[in-house]
C-alpha cells in the first residue's frame, strides 16, 4: 500500500495532466461539430480525434524535448527554432522515393541532434546560463532556417505517402501520430529515463553539486539532454512538415512553439526548478493545452478572442500548477 | 571610530576587480565594432551618425533598464513585447479622447504598463510563481487582450504631438529620445545606488532568504521592481508609437531578446545581484552598433540573425563564464 503511495506522489503532476486532459478532450468532442452533426460513429470520432492527435503531437514532440532540458533545471528557448530549422529542412530532403525520404527523415534528426550539441557544448563548457545562450543560438538556427526557405515552398518530389501515412490511420481507428509517440516513448524515454545517464540527469537537476560530489555523470547527462531536446524538436520539425507538405521560417511560429512547450511541460507537473516531472506527463500537458486552445472552435466563438482565451487559460493553468503558496510551513521556506 | 577610519577598504583590491572587467571588455568591443563599421564606410565616425544611433538605441536603453532591474533581482520578464505594444496602443487610443485625452495619452500608456507589470510582480512576490511562466503568461493574456480590442488589426489612432515630439525631434541638436533615456538612466543609477530600495534589489538578487532576515520587505520590493519594469517597457512603447507615427501589433517583438541581450553583455549577472548600469548602457550600444552595422552591410536577413547570435554567443564566453564546480 505504501508503495502504491510512494508511486502516486512521483506521478502526481502527470495523473493531473492527464484528469485535464481527459476532461477538455471529452468537452471537445461531446461539442464538435462534426460529430454533432455526423452522430456518434467510429467513421466521425476517428476523424476528429485523428485531426486532434496530428495537431497535438506536433506540440507533444517539443514539448518532449523541452522536458529533457528543464530536468536538468535548465531551460531551452531555442526548441521552437530548432523545430522550425526541421521544418524547413525536411520540406527539401524528405524527397524522393520511401527509402530516400527515410533517409532524409534521419538527416533532418540527425541536423536537430548537432543543434542540441552545440547548445549543450556551450552550457557546459563554457559554464553560461542555458536561458541566455539559447536565445542567442535560437536566432543562429533561425537565421539557418531562412537561409534555406527565404518563401513558403516544397520540394518538387515531397514524398506526400510517407506524410500521409504518419499523419494517417491505422487500420482506420488508431492515429499513426499517436502510435508513432508511444514507440518514441517506449524506445527513447523510457530506456534513457531507466539508464544510469537518465538518473544523472535527475540528480543534477534537483542538486547539481550534489551529483557532482557524488560522482554521478552530470556532464554527459546534461549533455545527452541536450543532444535528445535538438532530435525531438527536430522530429516535431519533421512531422510539421508532414502536416503542412511545405516549409516555412516564420519566426512568430518558432517563438509560439517554445512558449508553449514550456507552458505544456509545466501543466504536464515537470518542475522548472529541475529534477521532478517525466515526459509522459509532458505529452499530456502538450495534449491538454491544444484541446483547451480548440474548445473556442467547437463553440463557435470569435476567432478574435482566442489569443485572450488560450492566454487566460494558460494563467489559470500555471497559477494552480505552481503556487506553492500552499505548501509552505513558515514565512521563510517561502525563499528557499 | 573616525569616519576615514570606517570607509577606509580592508583589503587593498587588485586593479582588476577596481575595473570591473566585463563593462571595460563591453566598451572594448564597441570600439572594436567602430572600427570595424570605420574600415567599411568612413561614415560610421561621424557624429550625426553616432548621434542616430544614440536615437535608436535609446529604446532599447529604456526597456533595458526595467528588464535590469528584474534581472538584478534573479528574476526575468518576458512578457515586454507585449506589455510595450499595450503601452504604446493604449497611449494612441487615449489621443482619440480629446485634448485632455492628448495631455494625457503619456502617461496613461506608462500607467497601464505598470498595471501589468503589478500583475507580474504579485504573481512572483506574493503568490511564488516563477517568474518566467508567469510572465510568458501574462505575455500572451496581453497580446490577446490587444488582439481583441484591435479586431486584428493595426489600431486606426495615431501617436499623440507629444509623443511625436519625445520621440522623433530634437532640442538643441540632441534627439529627444537620447534625453529622456538620460533622464530614466541618471534615475536608475540613483536609485540603483543611492536608495534603500535599489540596495535592496542587489540583496534579494544575491539571496532572499537573507535579505528577508535582515528585514528587508522583499516581496514589497519585488513587486515595486517588476512594475518600474512594466512601467518602463510601456515608455518604451509610447516613445516607439511616436517615433513610427502609430502603434502597431507585433512592434514589440523585436525587443525582448536585444534588452536581455544588451543587459547581460554588459556584465549584469543573469542570477541576480551583480551588474551595473554603466554596464548596461555598454550593452545597449553595443546591441544597437551591431544591428546597425549589420543592416548597412546590407546583410540578407538570415545572414544578420545567424551572426548576431554567433557574435553574442561568443561575447558571453569572453566575460560571462560562471565560475567552475570544484
Amino acid at each position: 500500500m505504501s508503495e502504491f503511495r510512494f508511486w502516486f506522489a512521483g506521478q502526481r503532476g502527470t495523473l493531473l495532466a492527464l484528469a485535464i486532459f481527459l476532461l477538455m478532450f471529452s468537452i471537445y468532442v461531446g461539442n464538435h461539430p462534426a460529430i454533432a452533426n455526423g452522430g456518434f460513429t467510429v467513421d466521425t470520432v476517428g476523424d476528429v480525434v485523428q485531426t486532434a492527435a496530428n495537431k497535438g503531437v506536433l506540440l507533444a514532440l517539443v514539448a518532449m524535448a523541452q522536458t529533457f532540458v528543464v530536468l536538468t533545471a535548465g531551460i531551452d528557448l531555442s526548441v521552437g527554432m530548432v523545430f522550425i530549422l526541421g521544418n524547413c529542412l525536411a520540406s527539401y530532403i524528405v524527397a524522393g522515393s520511401m527509402p530516400m525520404a527515410i533517409l532524409g527523415v534521419v538527416g533532418v534528426v540527425a541536423v536537430g541532434a548537432v543543434c542540441g550539441a552545440i547548445n549543450g557544448l556551450i552550457v557546459i563548457f563554457g559554464r553560461l546560463q542555458p536561458i541566455v545562450v539559447t536565445i542567442a543560438t535560437g536566432a543562429v538556427f533561425f537565421g539557418i532556417a531562412l537561409w534555406m526557405r527565404p518563401f513558403p515552398g516544397t520540394a518538387a518530389d515531397f514524398n506526400s505517402d510517407l506524410a500521409d501515412a504518419l499523419t494517417g490511420k491505422l487500420f482506420n481507428i488508431v492515429p499513426a501520430s499517436l502510435v508513432l509517440l508511444a514507440v518514441l516513448v517506449l524506445v527513447i524515454w523510457i530506456p534513457w529515463r531507466r539508464s544510469e545517464i537518465g538518473r544523472a540527469t535527475y540528480a543534477a537537476g534537483s542538486s547539481e553539486v550534489a551529483a557532482y560530489m557524488s560522482g554521478m555523470p552530470i556532464r554527459r547527462a546534461k549533455f545527452l539532454a541536450y543532444v535528445l531536446a535538438g532530435v525531438f524538436a527536430a522530429m516535431g520539425g519533421v512531422f510539421l512538415t508532414f502536416f503542412t507538405y511545405s516549409g516555412e521560417a516564420s519566426a512568430s511560429n518558432g517563438g509560439t512553439y517554445t512558449l508553449f512547450s514550456i507552458a505544456a511541460v509545466v501543466l504536464g507537473g515537470v518542475s522548472l526548478f529541475g529534477g521532478r516531472g517525466s515526459a509522459v506527463g509532458a505529452i499530456f500537458g502538450a495534449l491538454a493545452f491544444r484541446a483547451i486552445g480548440d474548445l473556442l472552435f467547437v463553440f463557435n466563438l470569435d476567432p478574435l478572442w482566442q489569443p485572450l482565451f488560450q492566454g487566460v487559460v494558460l494563467l489559470i493553468a500555471v497559477s494552480v500548477g505552481s503556487a506553492r503558496l500552499f505548501q509552505v510551513r513558515n514565512r521563510l521556506e517561502l525563499f528557499n | 571610530m573616525t569616519d576615514s577610519v570606517s570607509t577606509a577598504p580592508l583589503t587593498t583590491r587588485s586593479w582588476r576587480d577596481r575595473l570591473n572587467m566585463p563593462v571595460v571588455t563591453a566598451f572594448g568591443c564597441i570600439v572594436v565594432l567602430l572600427l570595424l563599421g570605420s574600415l567599411y564606410s568612413p561614415n560610421f565616425l561621424s557624429p550625426e551618425y553616432l548621434l542616430q544611433q544614440l536615437k535608436v538605441g535609446s529604446f532599447l536603453g529604456i526597456i533595458a533598464t526595467g528588464m535590469m532591474l528584474v534581472i538584478l533581482l534573479g528574476q526575468i520578464d518576458l512578457s515586454v513585447p507585449w506589455t510595450l505594444t499595450l503601452g504604446a496602443m493604449m497611449g494612441c487610443a487615449a489621443v482619440s479622447y480629446g485634448p485632455a485625452g492628448q495631455a494625457l495619452a503619456i502617461p496613461f500608456g506608462i500607467l497601464c504598463g505598470l498595471g501589468i507589470g503589478l500583475v507580474n510582480g504579485f504573481a512572483v512576490a506574493y503568490l511564488r510563481i516563477p517568474s518566467m511562466i508567469i510572465t510568458l503568461a501574462v505575455n500572451a493574456v496581453a497580446q490577446g487582450l490587444m488582439v481583441a480590442y484591435t479586431g486584428g488589426f493595426a489600431p486606426q489612432d495615431s501617436a499623440s504631438p507629444a509623443m511625436k515630439f519625445l520621440a522623433a525631434q530634437s532640442t538643441f541638436g540632441i534627439p529627444n529620445a537620447v534625453l529622456v533615456w538620460i533622464v530614466v538612466g541618471a534615475l536608475a543609477v540613483f536609485v540603483l545606488s543611492r536608495t534603500t530600495f535599489g540596495r535592496s534589489v542587489y540583496g534579494i538578487g544575491n539571496r532572499e532568504a537573507a535579505a528577508y532576515l535582515s528585514g528587508v520587505p522583499t516581496q514589497r520590493v519585488v513587486m515595486i521592481a517588476f512594475s518600474l519594469c512594466g512601467g518602463l517597457a510601456a515608455l518604451g512603447g509610447v516613445l516607439l508609437a511616436g517615433y513610427g507615427g502609430k502603434a502597431a501589433q507585433a512592434m514589440g517583438d523585436a525587443y525582448l531578446l536585444p534588452a536581455i541581450a544588451a543587459v547581460v553583455l554588459g556584465g549584469t549577472s543573469i542570477l541576480g545581484g551583480r551588474g551595473s548600469y554603466v554596464g548596461t548602457i555598454a550593452g545597449v550600444i553595443l546591441i544597437t552598433l551591431l544591428q546597425s552595422i549589420l543592416s548597412v552591410m546590407q546583410m540578407a536577413e538570415f545572414g544578420r540573425q545567424i551572426i548576431y547570435g554567433a557574435i553574442i554567443v561568443a561575447m558571453l564566453l569572453l566575460y560571462g563564464r560562471d565560475k567552475g564546480m570544484r
